[in-house]
């Protein structure tokens, strides 16, 4: 056996090794982001969410101003300390557009009710379709719109307390 | 031990439509079913979106199946995912430079095995 | 107390662990005579690991909370058998199996091994042991499983109901025996590399420690596949899912080794084959029990993730099969091979049979750990799975078997005789069942056709050994060999059918309403609320008829509470041509009920080949241990006679 033969294993062994302690180092992302960061919000028209206010569809978010593209639910625990967070960017003046996932009114009412309400639009929908539509796996996600209508920054999982200057930044980023 | 079952913070809403409904025209639904098992599940991730109770995998199978029944192909439906979330989605490997090692692999394999015995065997008659 | 005791039988047998590595380095280095001290440690070592487990067993048997791993994985409202199994179900639990089965084989070949050259058992002993003392160190470190908590809550957290099942009770057990089996072959191996006495006599040592845990691994991984086919309600049997693919790489390795083991024990040939196999074999043991433990892979079967573990794992791996690779780079110019094999010749048919069971692990392999690779290259993330799998092992694996009709057929140095002249029949066979695919199924996929193709005519040729001779004179070995390949034949049959054949229907049903799912037309009568001793459930009942016959199915989905989940519990029906499966799903807003329907023509047959396969494993290893034919007791071992064993 010639000795290339024999210390073969040996090498894949190592490289398998390395590849492997790598991983251990760096845990896997297991979050899966949209790679619609630097692209324009896909056409989308969805109805009001409440009686109470108004539609929202892209044409909205294409018009000078950078917004806060919600998608949250009624049915979404994080959903509700998060709220209180998006309440406290309202008052800075950011525009807080919602998304309400597979929800109905009556339950979104009562949530922000409860919970308060920091939405300028909320979209209905129930099919998950604008969800998908703007590669979003989960609830909450956040994305951050700039004036022209190009997606700069998504936010996987609730916007906590520390979040918000990080947020604030890329608003500003976005103007 | 974890299985990817029904997930604690679920809508109250019903599935959608088509999520667990069989397209009438069946060769639309073997096309559809056929796509469904290539792509992954995003909340269970170790399972495509056909065999997944994730309500997202039903929302999912839904969209492939209005889009089918439009008469999209289902290539084109798989490409406009990966538009959005990237090849992650897809289980079937693609063309591109970082997956020929995969299609490379096994006849790589073949070869390098077939080369260390190639002195095993006697190929010519004695 | 008990617990105690248990932690103290542990430390205990890692001392003599430790002990049985020195005496194998001074055996090996100044040929002291340690013979039989070695083999009474090695068999102290494994009663004593045996009664820290049943220790385990015994505060899990009788709820003890004060020990921190039955708090967190039992309670007292659980039943009986589940409260054993509950001793095992967890990562710290499993791990004392591991190890103590590690410890329990190291107690029989120090018992039984007598083939072997008697400083080759001792080197492998010694290396049993040294593999035992890494897992030891784990376990005693930073994976106690006797831990105390004080105060003693009052019962456990542990309630999970999906562990609260028959199949998954028992399906670690038997593939750990499996896993853990394969370690012996690794001893053996890295034994007779260390004192050069790499034969014919080594072979016939390991074949049946390798036999018996390729049988058990057999099993494990079919009543798995079973498992799975009934428990997630989607019909799926198998899903390459990473954890899956770490059981399948052993089998691989040890399917591939097994014959790789007829080889050198026959012909004193294949010498770096076998010994690489046998290291390789337990290596994917070890990969696998990382992979699981780990969490570096998304899978379906995440056990416990916890990366500090993973790192211990990893290390003992990197140490282990690094040794063993380093071993086997240093030694293995001392490897001689003697004389090339006839093309057509018994031991050609294993190599070429050696080379494909090979590049299908590799691929397997490859695939697992590809999206790693790239990721940590490119960054990028790229999803592996069932299509391409499919796309690659499958007509590998169909080759294989075409293949496994002829190799039996063949003699072992030179086969003279036209072998292809006994052929025609299964050829026949096979064409003919490839026609009627053509005619009366026009639209099958190219797979599945190939599948029934290569099943009838492996069917029949996997019987021809048998033929031309009295059966009931062949030795159960043959008789094994036989049964093993007939049980590919089926299992693929069944694989070619579900693929083909199985009829689905998902619908929205009201109670009255009919739906149709092959020949069956199935009813919704009702959809009532139940409950069980931990949860709650709806319960759909289902009236099946099919000409003459009338069945009621009674699929639910359940609820619980502790920790909150749902769980489809299908109702599965099984007749002599397929299996009627339903499952029953979410409510629609017009009260309608979601309906999950197949009918799956035999594909019960995957799981009976299976089982057949490791049958006749099974057989072999009775056979080859005894020496039986059912005539002929005892009969004189001579492999120059058995031409077909």
């Amino acid at each position: 056996m010639s000795r290339a033969v024999r210390f073969a294993p040996l090498a894949l062994l190592l490289l398998v090794i390395v590849a492997l302690v790598w991983r251990l180092a760096t845990p896997a992302d297991t979050d899966v982001h949209s790679t619609l960061e630097g692209k324009r919000v896909p056409a989308f028209a969805l109805a009001a969410g409440l009686p109470s206010k108004p539609a929202f569809s892209s044409g909205d978010l294409a018009t000078g101003r950078p917004h806060l593209v919600n998608v949250f639910a009624s049915w979404c625990v994080p959903c509700v300390t998060e709220v209180k967070v998006l309440q406290t960017l309202k008052d800075s003046g950011v525009a807080v557009d919602g998304i309400a996932i597979r929800d109905s009114a009556p339950e979104l009412a009562d949530f922000l009710l409860r919970n308060g309400d920091p939405y300028e639009r909320i979209g209905s929908d129930p099919r998950s379709q604008v969800q998908i539509a703007l590669g979003s796996s989960g609830v909450p996600e956040s994305f951050v719109v700039d004036g022209k209508g190009v997606i700069r920054y998504q936010h996987i999982g609730p916007i906590e307390q520390g979040d918000v200057p990080m947020i604030l930044s890329k608003l500003e980023k976005a103007r | 031990m974890m299985l990817c079952s029904m997930a604690l913070a679920d809508s109250n809403l019903p599935p959608a439509y088509w999520s667990n409904r069989q397209l009438p025209d069946p060769k639309q639904e073997a096309q559809a079913q056929a796509l469904m098992e290539q792509l992954r599940c995003l909340v269970c991730q170790g399972q495509s979106i056909a065999d997944s109770d994730a309500e997202l995998a039903g929302d999912m199978r839904d969209l492939v199946r209005r889009r089918i029944a439009a008469g999209e192909k289902p290539s084109a439906i798989r490409a406009w995912l990966v538009q959005r979330y990237g090849t992650w989605i897809s289980y079937k490997p693609t063309a591109e430079p970082a997956a020929w090692p995969l299609w490379l692999a096994p006849l790589a394999l073949l070869l390098v095995g077939a080369w260390l015995i190639r002195r095993r065997i006697r190929l010519k008659a004695r | 107390m008990i617990a105690e005791t248990g932690l103290a039988a542990l430390w205990l047998a890692a001392g003599l662990a430790a002990i049985q590595f020195v005496l194998m380095i001074a055996a090996l280095r100044t040929e002291t005579e340690v013979s039989r001290a070695m083999r009474s440690i090695a068999v102290l070592q494994g009663v004593l690991t045996l009664i820290a487990f049943a220790m385990l067993i015994i505060v899990f048997a009788r709820s003890d909370m004060s020990v921190a791993l039955v708090f967190e994985n039992s309670n007292s409202a659980k039943p009986f058998i589940y409260k054993v199994a509950g001793a095992w179900g967890n990562h710290e639990g499993s791990m004392l199996m591991w190890v103590t089965i590690l410890a329990v084989a190291g107690a029989f070949l120090g018992l039984l091994a007598h083939r072997t050259g008697e400083r080759t058992l001792l080197a492998a002993l010694g290396a049993q042991a040294v593999l035992a003392l890494g897992f030891y160190a784990f376990l005693l470190f930073a994976s106690n499983p006797f831990a105390r908590m004080w105060p003693a809550p009052p019962d456990g957290q542990g309630l999970n109901p999906l562990l609260q099942d028959p199949g998954l009770a028992f399906h670690p057990p038997t593939l750990y025996l499996g896993y853990v089996g394969l370690s012996v072959a690794f001893s053996l191996a890295v034994g007779a590399l260390l004192t050069g006495e790499v034969d014919s006599r080594l072979a016939r040592a390991m074949r049946p420690w390798v036999l018996a845990a390729w049988i058990l691994l057999t099993l494990g991984i079919t009543a798995g596949s079973y498992w799975a086919y009934y428990e997630l309600g989607w019909g799926g049997y198998w899903f390459w899912d990473p954890v899956e693919n770490a059981s399948l790489m052993p089998w691989l390795a040890a399917t591939a080794l097994l014959h790789s083991i007829n080889v050198l024990a026959a012909r004193g040939a294949l010498k770096a084959w076998t010994m690489m196999l046998a290291v390789i074999a337990f290596s994917m043991s070890m990969v696998g029990t990382f992979l699981v433990r780990s969490g570096i892979l998304t899978s379906v079967h995440a056990f416990a993730i916890d990366p500090q573990r993973g790192t211990f794992l990893l290390a003992l791996l990197a140490i282990y099969v690094g040794a063993a690779f380093v071993l086997f780079a240093w030694r293995g110019a001392v490897l001689k091979e003697g004389a090339p094999f006839e093309l057509v010749s018994r031991e050609s048919g294993l190599v070429i049979n050696n080379l494909i069971l090979s590049v299908i692990l590799g691929v397997v392999f490859v695939g697992t750990l590809y999206p790693l690779f790239v990721e940590a290259v490119s960054g990028e993330k790229l999803s592996v799975g069932a299509p391409y799998f499919n796309a690659v092992a499958g007509p590998l694996a169909l080759l294989l078997a075409a293949l496994v009709g002829i190799g039996p057929l063949l003699a072992w140095r030179r086969e003279r005789r036209p072998v292809l002249k006994k052929l025609p029949i299964p050829a026949l066979l096979g064409a003919t069942a490839l026609a009627i695919t053509i005619i009366l199924w026009p639209q099958m996929n190219m797979l599945p056709r190939v599948g029934f193709m290569i099943a009838a005519y492996l069917a029949a040729a996997s019987l021809l050994p048998l033929i031309g001779r009295n059966p009931l004179r062949a030795p159960f070995a043959t008789w094994g060999m036989v049964v093993a390949h007939f049980g590919i034949a089926v299992a693929l049959l069944g694989m070619a059918a579900n693929a083909a054949f199985t009829v689905e229907r998902l619908a929205i049903a009201q109670p009255g309403d009919i739906l149709s799912v092959g020949p069956w037309q199935v009813q919704l009568q009702s959809v009532v609320p139940t409950a069980g001793q931990n949860f709650t459930a709806v319960e759909a009942e289902l009236r099946a008829t099919r000409g003459g016959d009338i069945i009621t199915l009674s699929p639910q989905t359940r609820y619980f509470s502790d920790p909150p989940t749902a769980t489809n519990e299908s109702a599965i029906r099984t007749f002599w041509n397929g299996q009627l499966y339903t499952v029953v799903g979410k409510q629609d807003v017009s009260g309608a009920w979601q309906l999950r329907l197949w009918w799956k023509p035999f594909v019960t047959l995957i799981w009976a080949g299976g089982a057949l396969i490791a049958l006749g494993g099974a057989l072999a290893l009775v056979g080859r241990r005894f020496r039986f034919s059912f005539f002929r007791r005892r009969e004189k071992a001579d492999w120059r006679r058995e031409r077909y064993a």
